[in-house]
């Protein structure tokens, strides 16, 4: 095995200066009760070349780009990645180290990382940010349990308008915390309806998400201003942050913790993971956030360098008082958005997010011609709702057989929205082939 | 320093990104516009985000320079341990990579992902096979969010038996993340000794188990590197008061083949693929932490899950008893897909993987029991740990050996854990070192243990070939600044 550098030659010396026999001897203080009796049951290895066309079958029955046209976001896009990015991240250098425990033989990571915080702050208009969690949803779970910790409240309120998945992971963290959730109803235009606030005073955080599952730009500073009237937290998430490449940032509207998935910067899909959680808050919870941090020092000769800090938060140091489990997060992701954010620029991320805006609004134009219901008015991002007729699913069918993906059904989400699609366009989608989806929708 | 990996060469600085650039720079290819202009109402509308704009060139020396400062398992040894640093096949990466993975959408129909779900069914057994338990689920993210799976689990458990238990066993030889995960169910940790040999003995557990008590969280092999010998008749003790039996499996290198997990008493385990599974761990993540139960624990096992049925692999969440999801998707399904590799590229090699990990860390503890003390002088599994008892005459720590040990060309090892020894070193060289690059890093510690007593500022001042010198982490805590 090529993996494997062990000549006989080599084991047999070595076995010789511990002074056992045979390899199996090392085994000698497993009790025999609790040792397999015979060998694993797997297949024969397979060489670098069976395995190669073993993974191709596999990955050739999958529906991708360019063959399929998918037109479904819903918190993982199809954006283009520059392919400088794919070739700097696969440096192995970064590939292949650990977390940057030991601060001077880590200064790429811990350099690079800093400038992912620095970068995401600014992107959310946050004071600062960590330096990623495991994806949007956990990152959002993290939110509301660091505001259960600032608050010493029980409670917290989430919107419906919220990624489905992202509330499920929420429930599944908060259920075992022993916390209530309120949730959020939306209004006929697509965004959160807060009346549901009204009388309740025990809230530690409103969690609402912009833009939001249905695509819908809610309107934050309100928001904001009344979940603060309540003196909870107000925690904005998204699971598309090149909208604020274009849109208001949660910061500037008065977010205290900003937090989502980063997978839109320069993270392949890969079947929904590995995603890159943000999180980003006020400076002043800093000592109540989740995850690793990094952070700007001197080493003894004075010069700039970086290092791991406030890891008096974090499990290693404070085992059950920590403020998170988390110990691997997103790393490799988190460079990849770095490196994604440096190329793009501030100007490029501007013209990006307004060429996804335009796309998408050419694309729910051209529909609402063709006929379509688009129901939730308000303005958005890169995917909308829209309600075909009754029985669209046939159509639905044979438009797959074309390859092309017509946007993801609502209904199993939703219940009260049958026959609403979520559609997405981003700027990998052309004008050529939004056309051909109307086209085929109005045979 | 003649013959040892470390050398000094050129090292680039290279500034902040946002010390770089000028405003109109751009580093990606912008795709075309074919739609008209279509503004959004200003009043939406935000500043553009304050990025530098920069060339390709720019972004590429960037990165490529501050790869340079970086060490990796490509760039020398890497004996960090229980974080199981072995080399990460090129091989996976390129499987990650395939367009039908890379580019795939995780909420697409069954029919349209039939690949991507037939790798995480075929995994899920493999991991049961490897492990000897009976289901798995693929879905944590690393290795901390499937203990905390495997919590709400055993929380599930007792609640479907209308019980509720509120404390669980942890050793102090447990890595961090264990009370962490236990506390973010609710449980309250009981924190139990091991004993003078390094191990879980039969009567602190049965001392410390009662019907309060959800169950036990033990590493094994544990952090000192030893198999807890008296597993059975612990899991026997925990099993009698009607409690649960949860491994954290961070060690599994060392026994792949070797143990059965079942027949041992284990109810709940979970695995780190960036550890065993050779998973690349990307400077910090992305991981995969899947966890693997007993039979009567399957229904409490997060949803959706793939399940095979005559015309194919489709996603289930008919688990009415399920803890709930975990993930936005179904997981780090990138990092699956190497695992998935690997596996396939080892088959039953994957005992003589385990080994091979054993054989070269007892080799190392025996090369160096001389050199550095050895506070449990018993033969190890895949990792040994060393104290710097030995040096501390000469006023040089743990810290000062493995900062001296960079000069040398090797990554330090994890020092400071297990808790239990103090000034601990915890080497694991996993089975990827050849016997010529182990005899290397021995004789790399015997030389500083020599300059420890020779000549001890070499120790107290390394590294001195790094980028920087020894960093102040004291400073940065006091006045953190986390963003520029």
């Amino acid at each position: 095995m090529r993996y494997l550098p062990h000549t006989e030659e080599d084991v047999a010396e070595m076995l010789k200066v511990i002074g056992v026999a045979k390899l199996d001897d090392l085994y000698a203080t497993i009790p025999r009760e609790c040792r397999l009796a015979s060998g694993l049951d797997l297949p024969e290895p397979m060489t670098e070349w069976e395995l190669g066309d073993h993974m191709a079958t596999l990955a050739g029955s999958m529906a991708v780009s360019p063959e399929y046209k998918v037109f479904v976001g819903a918190g993982s896009y199809e954006h283009f990645i520059p392919e400088s990015v794919i070739q700097i991240l696969a440096r192995s250098e970064f590939v292949t180290a650990y977390t940057p425990y030991q601060p001077e033989i880590s200064q790429g990571t811990l350099q690079a990382i800093y400038e992912y915080q620095t970068l995401v702050a600014r992107l959310l208009g946050m004071e600062t940010a960590n330096a990623s969690l495991y994806d949007g949803a956990s990152a959002l779970a993290e939110a509301l349990l660091m505001a259960l910790r600032i608050t010493h409240r029980n409670r917290v309120a989430i919107s419906r308008a919220v990624h489905p998945s992202y509330q499920k992971v929420v429930r599944t963290y908060l259920a075992a915390a022993g916390c209530e959730l309120l949730e959020l109803s939306c209004l006929q235009d697509g965004t959160t309806d807060l009346s549901a606030m009204n009388g309740t005073d025990d809230l530690a955080a409103v969690a609402v998400q912009s833009p939001n599952f249905f695509g819908c730009i809610e309107d934050l500073k309100p928001i904001g201003q009344l979940v603060h009237d309540k003196e909870a937290l107000f925690v904005v998430c998204f699971s598309e942050p090149l909208a604020y490449g274009l849109f208001k940032n949660p910061g500037s509207q008065g977010a205290d913790i900003a937090c989502g998935e980063g997978q839109s910067f320069g993270v392949p899909q890969s079947f929904g993971g590995p995603g890159l959680g943000m999180f980003a808050s006020k400076m002043k919870y800093v000592r109540s956030m989740p995850g690793r941090l990094v952070g700007m020092s001197k080493d003894v000769a004075g010069e700039r360098g970086f290092v791991l800090t406030l890891a008096t938060r974090e499990q290693h140091i404070r085992r059950e008082k920590a403020t998170s489990n988390i110990c691997t997060n997103g790393s490799l992701c988190a460079l990849a958005a770095a490196m994604y954010m440096a190329s793009l620029g501030g100007t490029g991320i501007r013209e990006l997010a307004m060429l996804n805006h335009d796309k998408s609004e050419y694309l729910k134009k051209e529909l609402v011609k063709a006929g379509f219901k688009v129901p939730f008015s308000g303005p958005t991002f890169n995917e909308f709702v829209v309600e075909f007729p009754p029985g669209f699913e046939s159509t639905y069918e044979r438009l797959l057989e074309k390859k092309i993906v017509p946007g993801l059904s609502l209904a199993s989400y939703y219940p009260e929205l049958p026959n609403h699609y979520l559609l997405c366009a981003t700027e990998v989608r052309t004008r050529a082939d939004m056309d051909a989806l109307v086209r085929e929708l109005t045979p | 320093m003649k013959g040892f990996p470390g050398r000094t060469g050129l090292i680039f600085d290279e500034p902040l990104l946002w010390e770089r650039g000028r405003k109109g720079r751009s580093g990606m290819s912008l795709p075309r516009r074919d739609v008209d202009a279509s503004p959004p109402a200003e009043h939406l509308v935000g500043e553009p985000p304050d990025f530098p704009d920069l060339s390709e060139v720019e972004v590429v020396r960037h990165y490529t320079r501050l790869s340079q400062w970086n060490f990796g398992v490509d760039s020398s040894m890497y004996p960090l341990g229980s974080c199981t640093m072995k080399y990460n096949p090129k091989v996976n990466e390129k499987q990650a990579s395939r367009p039908g993975f890379a580019g795939a959408h995780p909420l697409l129909s069954a029919p349209l992902s039939q690949g991507a779900l037939r790798l995480i069914f075929e995994l899920e057994r493999l991991l049961a096979e490897i492990t000897g338990m009976d289901a798995v689920s693929v879905q944590p993210a690393a290795g901390a969010q499937g203990e905390l799976a495997g919590m709400l689990i055993i929380y599930a458990y007792y609640r479907s038996r209308g019980s509720r238990r509120t404390k669980i066993i942890v050793p102090d030889t447990a890595h961090g993340t264990n009370p962490a995960s236990a506390t973010l169910c609710g449980f309250q940790p009981l924190n139990v000794k091991s004993n003078e040999h390094g191990m879980l003995s039969t009567e602190t557990i049965a001392a410390a188990m009662d019907e309060d008590v959800a169950g036990i969280m033990v590493t094994n092999p544990n952090t000192l590197g030893l198999f807890e010998e008296n597993i059975r008749d612990i899991a026997e003790v925990v099993h009698s008061k009607g409690g649960l039996v949860y491994c954290d499996g961070a060690n599994m290198n060392a026994v792949m083949g070797i143990v059965n997990s079942s027949d041992m008493g284990i109810d709940i385990q979970h695995l780190n693929l960036h550890k065993t599974f050779s998973t690349p761990h990307g400077s910090g993540g992305p991981g995969s932490g899947p966890v693997c139960v007993k039979k009567h624990l399957e229904p409490f096992l997060p949803i959706p899950r793939v399940v095979r049925e005559d015309d194919g692999y489709l996603l289930s969440e008919d688990f009415p008893e399920s803890i709930g999801k975990l993930h936005a998707f179904h997981g780090n399904f990138g990092v699956m897909v190497k695992a998935y590799s690997y596996i396939l590229s080892m088959g039953p090699e994957l005992t003589r993987a385990s080994q091979l990990a054993v054989l070269n860390a007892n080799y190392l503890k025996e090369k160096l029991k001389d050199v550095l003390h050895l506070p449990y002088d018993r033969p190890c599994m895949h990792e040994c740990v060393f104290s710097d008892k030995l040096q501390k005459e000469y006023k040089v720590s743990t810290l000062d050996i493995v900062k001296r040990l960079m000069d040398y060309g090797f990554h330090p090892p994890t020092i400071y854990f297990p808790l239990v020894v103090s000034g601990a070193l915890m080497i694991e060289p996993t089975e990827t070192e050849s016997k010529e690059d182990l005899d290397l890093f021995i004789d790399a510690l015997k030389a500083i243990a020599r300059e420890a007593r020779e000549h001890p500022e070499l120790l107290q001042e390394a590294p001195t070939t790094c980028k920087v010198k020894r960093m102040d982490e004291v400073e940065a805590a006091r006045h953190p600044c986390l963003t520029g």
